[in-house]
C-alpha cells in the first residue's frame, strides 16, 4: 500500500460559544470535529457519510484551510499543512481543490467560463494566455463539454453543466485531490448519473483522489472505494465500500442502511430501530455519543467512550459491541 | 366504485412577457385515484408535477391558468368552482403538505393554534373536543407528550418534528386526499425514514388517499401503490409500482430506474444523455426523443398515443404501438 | 421543486445582467427602444444636449448684458416683453434663457462628476470594509458613522468656505460629502458576497486578496453602485444648487441655476417671477428625471435593491 496522500490525525475543531450581552463569557464549545483519523490514498475515493451536524462539512473546511484546527493535525504527503507558507502553501492550494454542492453559486456570475476555469492557472502558473486557453480547452473536453463554451457565461448553462465546469476548474492545475462536497445532491436524478460516471472516468484517466462527502448512502457507496461514517464529530466506522454494505457493524451505520430508501418495492423492509433526534454538538452525550439512540446500548456505553478497533480486514469500528 | 379523483387531459399553461411566451407546464395529464390509494407522481424539475397538484387544488399563481381538461373530485368538477367554494374544499377535503416545514408553519402561533385551525373552521369543533382532537392528531403523527408540546412554537422543534406537525395540520380537517409535495427533501436520512413510516401508518389507518410528488424513486417504492412518471408536462407511463419497477415500458422510466445507484452494487449507472427539456421550446413529436436510446424516425414526427399495456398500466411510446399483450393481465392480479 | 423552479427551468432565466451586458446584449432593434424609460430620457437627453451644445444654442453671452435691453424685462408673452429676450432679463439685463442654458452645464457636470467621485470613494471603502473586515472594517465604519452624523449641507458649506469656491472644488467637496451613502450599502453586499461559494473557491485556489476584490467582488457590486449613483445624482444636483443659492457655489458671473434662484429671490415680492420660476423648474425637471431613471435602472439591474 503506497503512502497516503492526505492524513487526518486526531483532528479536532471546537467552536467557542459565548453568552452574555455585555461581557461575553465563553460558556462552552461546539465540538464539531472531535478526534478524526482518516487517510486518503492516491487514486482512491474515500466517501464520508453522515447526517446534518455530524461534522463532515467542518472536516472539509479544515482540509481546505478555511479554518484552523483546534487540535490534531493534517498532513499532506507527510507534511503538516497548518504551518505552510509561501511556495509550499501555493503548492497545496494547487494540488487540492474542491467542488461544492450548489452549482448556481459556485461560479462567478460575471466571468466567462473560460476565465473561471483558467483562474487557478493564472494564480499558480506563468503560462501565456494562449497556453492557458489551450489547457482550458483540454479540460473542458475532459469533462465532456465543447471547448467553444469557454466564452459563455455561467447563467447560460444548466445545473449539471455548471457542475462539469466546476469540476473542470478543479482539474485545471495538476490536482491530486478533489474534495467533493455533495456534488450531485442539487442536481436532477438523470443528471446525477452523468456526473457520477464522469467523475469515475476522470479518476481512472487522471488518477486523482476524491473525498466524496454525501448524505445519500447509495450514491456514496457507489462511487467510493472506502467509506467513513461520521456521527457527532467522530468516525464510528470505516471500511471498504462493498464490505460496509455487506456487513455494517456499528448500530448507527445499520440504522443508516435501514433508513435508506429501497430500490424496489418488494425489497424486504425492516422497521427503523433508532429513535429521537441527533443530540446537540454543544453538549454531546458522555461515553459513546450514540448511546442515547442506540438499540443495543449497555451500561458501559454511557460512561466509557469506545475505542476504534480493527474488527476485520480494513474494517474499523468504534463500538463496545465488538 | 367511482374513483375519488379523476384528472382528465388536464392542461395548465404559464403566460409570461405579456402573453407572448407560453409554457405548457401541464399538457394533457390524466390519472385517477381511488379512495385510500397512494400514487407517486415522479419526475425531475420542470416536468410539471407541482403544477399539476396546484391545478388540482386551485392554487396556481396568477401567471398560470388551466386551459383545458377537467379535475373531478368526489363527483364534483373542481376547475369550474369559484374561489370561495375552493376554499371550503381545501383543508376539508383536500390537504397539502409542502417541502419546507419552516415556511409552512407560522412562527408566531403555537402548535396548538395551527393544528386546531382546520378542525375549527372546517369541522366546527370547539373547546375541549378541539383540544382532544389536537392531542389525537399529534399522537397520530407520533409526537411524544402531545399535551405539553402543543403549547410550544415552531422554532422550538426540530425539522423532523415540524414536518410531522405539518402532517397533523393536513389531517386536522379530515380530508379524503392529501397531496404531499416533496415533504422529505430537507430532512436527514434517518428522520426521513421515521417520517415516511409515520405517514404510511396514518395513511393505512385512516384510509386517506395520497398523492406523493417526488423525484426520488426510492420513496415511491416504499410508499406508493401506483406511480405516474412525468416528463415535459405529460405522464409518460403510469401503473402499479411493482410492474414499473420490474419491467418498465417507457424508455424514460427505464432510464430513470437505471440511473439510480443501488446499495451494495458497483454496476455502472445508466446516464441519460442530454438535458431535461426547456418547456418553452419543446421538441416536436415525443418530447423525450432527443434523449431516447430507442428513438425511431416516427418519434420525432408524431406525438405518441397512450398505449394500454395491462389493466391500469399505460405508457406513451411508439415502441408499444399495437402491443397490448394479454399475458400481462394475469400478472397484475 | 416549486413552480417557480419550473418556470425558471422553462424560461432559462438569467440573473440580473450587468449594465453593459444589458445594453449590448439587448441592443439593437425595436425591442430595445421599447424597453427604455421614455419620460426620464425625454427630459434628460434634451438637457444633456443643451449643456453640450450651449455655445451654439444660446442666443447671447450669459455673463454680458444684452445690448440695448432693459433690466427685468419679462418673458416675451407678457406685456413689456420682446422676442429678443425670450424668457426675460435679470438684474444686469442678461438673457435669462442663455443663463439657463449655460447653467445646465454647471448642474449636470457637477452632478455627474460629483456622483462619480462620491461613488468611487464610497464603493472602494465599502469593498475594503466588507472584505477585509477586522480593524479596517471598524475604522471605516466609525468614520462613516461620524461622517453621516454631520449635516451634509452644513459640512459642504464649511468645506467650500475653507477651500474657496470653483466648479472643480465643488465637485470634490460634494464627492467628499456624499460617499457615505455608498459605503454602507456596498459593504452589506460585500459581506454577503464574501460568503458566496465562488469567492470561497477563489480563496481556496490561492487567489490573493487583491485578485479576489478586483475580479470577483468589484464586478458584482457594480450594479448596486450604478443604481445608487442614479438615485443619488439628484441629491448632488440639489446640493450644488443649494451651495450656489447660498453664494458659495460656482462663483459669479458663471451662471448656475442655484445662484439664479438666489439673485431673483428678492424680486418675487414685486412680481418678477420669471427670475426664479424658470431655474427652479429646470432643477425640478432634471432631478425628477434622474430619480425616475434611477428607479428604472434599479428594477432592471439589481434584484436585491428592488425592495429599497
Amino acid at each position: 500500500m503506497s503512502a497516503p496522500l492526505l492524513e487526518l490525525d486526531d483532528l479536532k475543531k471546537y467552536f467557542p460559544v459565548s453568552t452574555g450581552a455585555l461581557w461575553r463569557r465563553k460558556t462552552g464549545s461546539v465540538k464539531a470535529v472531535d478526534g478524526v483519523d482518516l487517510a486518503i490514498y492516491p487514486g482512491e475515493t474515500l466517501g464520508l457519510i453522515g447526517e446534518s451536524g455530524c461534522g463532515k462539512t467542518t472536516t472539509s473546511k479544515l482540509i481546505l484551510l478555511q479554518e484552523p484546527p483546534t487540535g490534531g493535525n493534517i498532513r499532506y504527503e507527510g507534511e503538516n499543512i497548518s504551518g505552510l507558507e509561501g511556495r509550499a502553501l501555493m503548492r497545496y492550494r494547487r494540488e487540492v481543490q474542491v467542488v461544492f454542492q450548489d452549482p448556481y453559486s459556485s461560479l462567478s456570475p460575471r466571468m466567462r467560463v473560460g476565465d473561471i476555469i483558467a483562474e487557478p492557472l493564472e494564480i499558480h502558473t506563468s503560462l501565456t494566455r494562449a497556453a492557458r486557453a489551450q489547457r482550458v480547452a483540454e479540460v473542458l473536453e475532459l469533462v465532456g463539454l465543447q471547448p467553444e463554451v469557454a466564452r459563455l457565461f455561467p447563467h447560460e448553462f444548466s445545473g449539471g453543466q455548471r457542475q462539469r465546469i466546476a469540476i473542470a476548474r478543479a482539474l485545471a492545475t495538476d490536482t491530486r485531490l478533489i474534495v467533493l462536497d455533495e456534488p450531485v445532491s442539487a442536481l436532477d436524478v438523470s443528471i446525477r448519473a452523468q456526473i457520477m460516471n464522469q467523475l469515475e472516468h476522470l479518476q481512472e484517466t487522471l488518477g486523482v483522489s476524491y473525498l466524496f462527502i454525501g448524505h445519500d448512502l447509495a450514491t456514496v457507496a457507489h462511487i467510493s472505494d472506502r467509506i467513513a461514517v461520521m456521527y457527532l464529530g467522530q468516525i464510528v466506522e470505516l471500511a471498504d465500500s462493498l464490505e460496509l454494505c455487506a456487513r455494517p457493524l456499528h448500530p448507527y451505520t445499520q440504522a443508516l442502511f435501514t433508513a435508506a430508501l429501497p430500490s424496489h418495492p418488494d425489497q424486504r423492509h425492516e422497521k427503523l430501530k433508532i429513535t429521537g433526534e441527533v443530540p446537540s454538538a454543544l453538549d454531546p452525550p458522555a461515553g459513546c455519543r450514540f448511546h442515547t439512540r442506540c438499540p443495543h446500548a449497555m451500561p458501559r456505553c454511557a460512561c466509557e467512550a469506545p475505542v476504534r478497533k480493527e474488527v476485520a480486514a480494513r474494517h474499523r469500528v468504534a463500538c463496545h459491541l465488538y | 366504485m367511482a374513483p375519488l379523483l379523476r384528472v382528465s387531459k388536464l392542461q395548465t399553461h404559464y403566460f409570461s412577457f405579456g402573453g407572448s411566451r407560453v409554457v405548457k407546464a401541464v399538457d394533457g395529464v390524466s390519472f385517477t385515484l381511488r379512495e385510500g390509494e397512494t400514487i407517486g407522481l415522479v419526475g425531475e424539475s420542470g416536468c410539471g408535477k407541482t403544477t399539476t397538484c396546484l391545478s388540482i387544488v386551485g392554487l396556481l399563481p396568477s401567471a398560470a391558468r388551466i386551459v383545458g381538461g377537467s379535475v373531478e373530485f368526489a363527483g364534483e368538477e373542481l376547475t369550474q368552482k369559484r374561489p370561495r367554494e375552493m376554499r371550503r374544499i381545501r383543508g376539508r377535503q383536500i390537504a397539502m403538505i409542502l417541502q419546507d416545514p419552516m415556511a409552512s408553519l407560522n412562527p408566531l402561533f403555537s402548535i396548538y393554534t395551527q393544528v386546531a385551525e382546520p378542525a375549527y373552521y372546517h369541522r366546527a369543533i370547539r373547546g375541549r373536543s378541539l383540544r382532544q382532537r389536537v392531542a389525537e392528531l399529534l399522537r397520530a403523527v407520533r409526537i411524544p407528550s402531545p399535551a405539553t408540546r402543543m403549547r410550544e412554537y415552531p422554532h422550538q422543534m426540530s425539522g423532523g418534528m415540524r414536518q410531522r406537525v405539518v402532517g397533523a395540520i393536513a389531517m386536522a380537517g379530515g380530508p379524503k386526499l392529501i397531496i404531499a409535495d416533496e415533504p422529505t427533501t430537507n430532512l436527514d436520512v434517518t428522520i426521513q425514514a421515521q417520517y415516511l413510516e409515520v405517514l404510511k401508518d396514518i395513511q393505512q389507518e385512516s384510509g386517506i388517499a395520497l398523492i406523493f410528488v417526488t423525484h426520488n424513486l426510492g420513496i415511491v417504492a416504499k410508499m406508493c401503490d401506483r406511480m405516474a412518471v412525468m416528463y415535459a408536462g405529460q405522464i409518460v407511463e403510469q401503473g402499479p409500482v411493482r410492474h414499473l419497477f420490474r419491467d418498465a415500458k417507457h424508455p424514460y422510466t427505464q432510464a430513470l430506474l437505471g440511473s439510480v445507484p443501488k446499495l451494495g452494487s458497483k454496476e455502472p449507472l445508466f446516464a441519460i444523455p442530454g438535458q431535461p427539456p426547456n418547456l418553452a421550446y419543446l421538441p416536436t413529436g415525443c418530447a423525450f426523443h432527443p434523449r431516447c436510446p430507442n428513438a425511431m424516425s416516427r418519434c420525432a414526427a408524431q406525438e405518441p398515443e397512450n398505449a394500454l399495456i395491462a389493466a391500469n398500466w399505460t405508457a406513451k411510446c411508439w415502441l408499444l404501438d399495437g402491443q397490448t399483450e394479454e399475458r400481462y393481465v394475469s400478472a397484475v392480479a | 421543486m416549486t413552480t417557480t423552479d419550473e418556470i425558471a427551468t422553462a424560461a432559462a432565466a438569467a440573473p440580473a445582467p450587468a449594465a453593459a451586458e444589458y445594453f449590448t446584449r439587448r441592443g439593437g432593434g425595436l425591442r430595445f427602444v421599447r424597453e427604455l424609460p421614455l419620460l426620464p430620457l425625454a427630459i434628460l437627453v434634451p438637457f444633456i444636449l443643451i449643456a453640450i451644445l450651449a455655445n451654439l444654442i444660446a442666443p447671447y453671452d450669459p455673463t454680458e448684458p444684452i445690448p440695448g435691453a432693459k433690466i427685468f424685462e419679462p418673458p416675451f408673452w407678457m406685456p413689456g416683453g420682446s422676442m429678443h429676450a425670450l424668457l426675460g432679463t435679470d438684474f444686469q439685463a442678461r438673457d435669462v434663457l442663455s443663463r439657463l442654458i449655460f447653467g445646465a452645464r454647471v448642474s449636470l457636470i457637477v452632478g455627474m462628476m460629483g456622483t462619480i467621485v462620491a461613488g468611487s470613494l464610497g464603493t472602494a471603502l465599502g469593498i475594503l470594509s466588507g472584505y477585509l473586515g477586522g480593524w479596517v472594517d471598524q475604522l471605516i465604519m466609525r468614520v462613516t458613522d461620524a461622517w453621516l452624523a454631520l449635516p451634509a449641507l452644513v459640512f459642504a458649506i464649511f468645506l467650500a468656505t475653507v477651500v474657496g469656491p470653483s466648479m472643480w472644488n465643488i465637485v470634490i467637496i460634494l464627492g467628499l460629502v456624499y460617499w457615505t451613502r455608498y459605503t454602507r450599502v456596498i459593504r452589506g453586499e460585500v459581506l454577503s458576497l464574501r460568503e458566496r461559494e465562488f469567492v470561497k473557491l477563489a480563496e481556496i485556489a490561492g487567489g490573493s486578496r487583491r485578485r479576489i476584490i478586483l475580479r470577483h467582488i468589484l464586478p458584482n457590486v457594480m450594479n448596486s453602485t450604478m443604481v445608487l449613483a442614479s438615485l443619488t445624482i439628484g441629491v448632488v444636483i440639489i446640493a450644488e444648487a443649494s451651495l450656489s443659492f447660498l453664494g458659495i457655489g460656482v462663483p459669479a458671473p458663471q451662471p448656475a441655476w442655484g445662484s439664479m434662484l438666489s439673485d431673483g429671490r428678492s424680486m418675487l415680492m414685486v412680481g418678477d417671477w420669471w427670475l426664479t420660476v424658470f431655474p427652479g423648474l429646470c432643477i425640478l425637471l432634471v432631478v425628477l428625471a434622474t430619480q425616475l431613471l434611477g428607479d428604472w435602472l434599479r428594477v432592471r439591474l439589481d434584484p436585491q435593491l428592488r425592495n429599497m
